[in-house]
């Protein structure tokens, strides 16, 4: 029966059509190729010049790889061995250096004897991430997350086991000053009085607390000097402490710099484009040379200490930046409506604005965050045994080595890479996670 | 114009004489321009207030400045016996107490229907979580749509997010509601979903101001109309008067305009 009544006029349907299948022509494999690469002439001569790019580079990339030699004592040994095997005219790649010299690249001058421990607070610094980067970890291990920063120091320098205790004390001391202060009733006194207290702490007390306990309970691991960091470990240490202190500094200089208090706006504008404007090198020897200057004589204070407050410096700017973008991008109906709700600024910028305002931000942040790891090479500048050029020279210094340019950065450059890729991959997961629009 | 066909319960619309908002001589600028113009107004518990205009007189920015959205500069407001002055613990006090409704409901898009009801209640007014999620519950009851507690504001209709908006802000108990005009962003077909729950509360007892331009509602649940243009109060009076005999020249032709078709 038809749906429709030929001999009357109005029209009216007694039954709802369901949903049908799309017509076989438009769906499988011969869709794709055609929809993808061929779909027209000009796109179809494009698929087969790519082709053609493909097939070139492997040919000529292929061999260099596939000749690899991976057990040789010199550059010439390797040399030698691919012009036997493989012909006078073929060339390959040798890696026997990374072979011979892959802890230099990863360790730099650290002690071999020590190599544990950097690699053991590389596999606590993911045990303590878990809590913070995904919602299905056990929320105790964020216990390990607050220790990490003093593990890791203790971890990676050694030393007396009673410094990174004494820090964290100071913490303690702040915390304390403000849950008393706001017992008392002084809401407003309570966090500078706190901040007040952990600074005096961490100035006049922590030293002499640490060497009191040190001649009660002698505790100390064995010291390594900031100048045997090198290769990844330096570029690591370097990198995780950078990213995350420029995070919530970066957050603090977006609010700021949106603020109505026209000193915290003009201090954090100020700020953000006197750190932007100028180029990273410029911070790194400000750091490593004029600071000497400007601090009393006789301080010493760490070069790596100094590198990364001037990389965080560097990359707060750009996070205050991208989390800005964020900002503006929400509707202002979302702060009229927290404040309607009665939500004070900060609870309001806690609970409504900054976690969507993060969320819109994520790419860009995490952008900076890679720029950020990259950036830590640059190290070099200052003295310090980067993975890239810092170790590598020192690699080429040895007189087996001398000449060897590709493999020792293809090396560096893939472990850059699955560090990169893994935090690009992670964003685009968090993106997913925290998707709530459902349009 | 959209009529309402139910009989209202009048049980319980009851105006007492106690003041709930008391504006004197209020003026306000945007820049050079004056958007509010000698306001007085003074509304009592219990009334249902609705406030009409053509769009630009300033009857939005009116009922913002009851709860500080907007920052008045000269003259007074006294909500309900705070007076709104640059003093922030007066603000969040008063705004606590004053419930409002946007027209593009500004629901919070990462949280979840019950969340967005909630949040207010558990950090301003410090109630238990479990209590926090039973009076909200109540109010998602009320507006009928308990079903979708669990969803996110995106999954919801305009309709139905604009009657999560009233429960969430019924959640914090508030002594006066105001309402942005809240049907302006929806479609017909929804517009009256949330009339009814705006019914109910009135009839309830809840002091209610309303910018909206249901004239339908206005004459079946306000007990007073306003009428806006340039900024100030051109004409108030009780709604089948204001309808049927207007005074003002302004009033009339705004009246034909948009009751006329």
């Amino acid at each position: 029966m038809s749906d429709t009544h030929a001999e009357t006029v109005a029209f009216v349907r007694e039954t709802m059509l369901p949903q049908a299948a799309p017509p076989a022509s438009q769906t499988g494999a011969v869709r794709w190729l055609r929809e993808n690469l061929f779909s027209t002439w000009v796109n179809g001569a494009l698929t087969v010049l790519g082709l053609l790019a493909i097939f070139w580079l492997g040919t000529h990339l292929l061999p260099w790889f596939l000749h690899g030699v991976w057990n040789a004592n010199s550059l010439a040994e390797c040399r030698e061995i691919i012009a036997n095997r493989w012909g006078d005219e073929a060339s390959g790649a040798c890696w026997a250096v990374i072979r011979e010299r892959w802890n230099q690249f990863l360790f730099g001058f650290y002690p071999s004897h020590l190599y544990w421990r950097p690699i053991l607070a590389l596999l606590l610094l993911f045990a303590a991430l878990a809590p913070v980067l995904f919602g299905s970890a056990p929320r105790q291990l964020l216990i390990l997350s607050l220790a990490y920063p003093g593990l890791a120091y203790l971890l990676l320098w050694g030393g007396s086991v009673w410094f990174p205790i004494s820090a964290y004390l100071g913490f303690g001391a702040g915390i304390a000053a403000f849950l008393l202060l706001r017992r008392a009733g002084q809401s407003l006194l309570a966090p500078i009085v706190a901040v007040l207290a952990a600074v005096l702490w961490w100035l006049f007390l922590a030293g002499p607390v640490e060497r009191g306990l040190q001649s009660m309970i002698p505790l100390a691991m064995e010291p390594v000097r900031s100048n045997a960091f090198g290769g990844f470990v330096l570029s690591i240490t370097i990198g995780v402490a950078a990213i995350a202190l420029s995070l919530p500094l970066g957050i603090v200089l977006a609010l700021g710099r949106r603020s109505d208090m026209f000193l915290v706006k003009a201090l954090s504008v100020g700020f953000i484009e006197f750190i932007r404007g100028v180029p990273l090198i410029t911070l790194l020897f400000t750091a490593s040379l004029l600071l000497n200057y400007f601090l009393p004589p006789g301080t010493n204070f760490d070069i790596i200490l100094r590198v990364i407050i001037m990389v965080t410096l560097f990359a707060a700017a750009y996070i205050a930046e991208v989390i800005r973008g964020g900002l503006a991008a929400l509707p202002r109906g979302q702060y009229e409506a927290a404040d309607a709700l009665g939500l004070d600024y900060f609870k309001s910028m806690r609970l409504i604005i900054l976690p969507q305002a993060l969320k819109i931000s994520i790419p860009g942040i995490v952008s900076t965050f890679i720029g950020l790891f990259k950036d830590t090479t640059l190290v070099i500048f200052v003295g310090l045994l980067d993975p890239l050029k810092g170790i590598t020279d020192a690699v080429r210094a040895a007189i087996e080595w001398k000449g060897i340019y590709w493999e020792p950065f293809i090396f560096v450059g893939a472990i850059f890479f699955v560090f990169n890729f893994a935090m690009s991959r992670y964003s685009m997961h968090l993106e997913r996670r925290l998707k709530r629009d459902h349009r | 114009m959209e009529t309402i066909e139910r009989a209202i319960d009048r049980s319980h619309m009851q105006v007492s004489d106690e003041v709930a908002v008391q504006i004197t001589q209020m003026n306000k600028w945007y820049g050079q321009f004056h958007v509010l113009r000698d306001i007085n107004l003074t509304v009592n518990k219990g009334e249902r207030i609705v406030i009409a205009g053509p769009s630009g007189s300033g009857k939005s920015t009116l009922i913002r400045c009851i709860n500080r959205l907007e920052e008045h500069q000269s003259g007074r407001i006294v909500v309900d016996g705070t007076e709104l002055t640059s003093d922030l613990k007066n603000i969040d006090k008063v705004r606590s107490e004053v419930g409002m409704v946007f027209q593009h409901f500004n629901l919070f898009p990462h949280l979840t229907i019950l969340e967005n009801c909630t949040l207010a209640p558990i950090w301003v007014r410090k109630v238990p979580k479990k209590e926090a999620e039973d009076t909200a519950m109540h109010f998602l009851h009320k507006v009928k749509i308990p079903e979708q507690a669990h969803k996110y504001p995106g999954q919801l209709s305009g309709g139905q997010q604009q009657r999560v908006a009233i429960a969430r802000s019924l959640c914090m108990r508030p002594r006066i509601m105001l309402f942005d005009e809240p049907t302006s962003a929806l479609d017909p077909e929804m517009i009256k979903e949330v009339l009814d729950t705006m019914i109910e509360l009135a009839e309830e007892g809840m002091t209610m101001l309303c910018v909206t331009h249901e004239m339908g509602f206005a004459q079946a649940v306000a007990n007073r109309v306003i009428f806006m243009d340039q900024g100030q109060i051109v004409e108030q009076n009780e709604p089948y008067a204001f309808f049927n005999n207007p005074q003002s020249e302004r009033t009339k032709l705004f009246l034909s305009q948009i009751l006329g078709h």
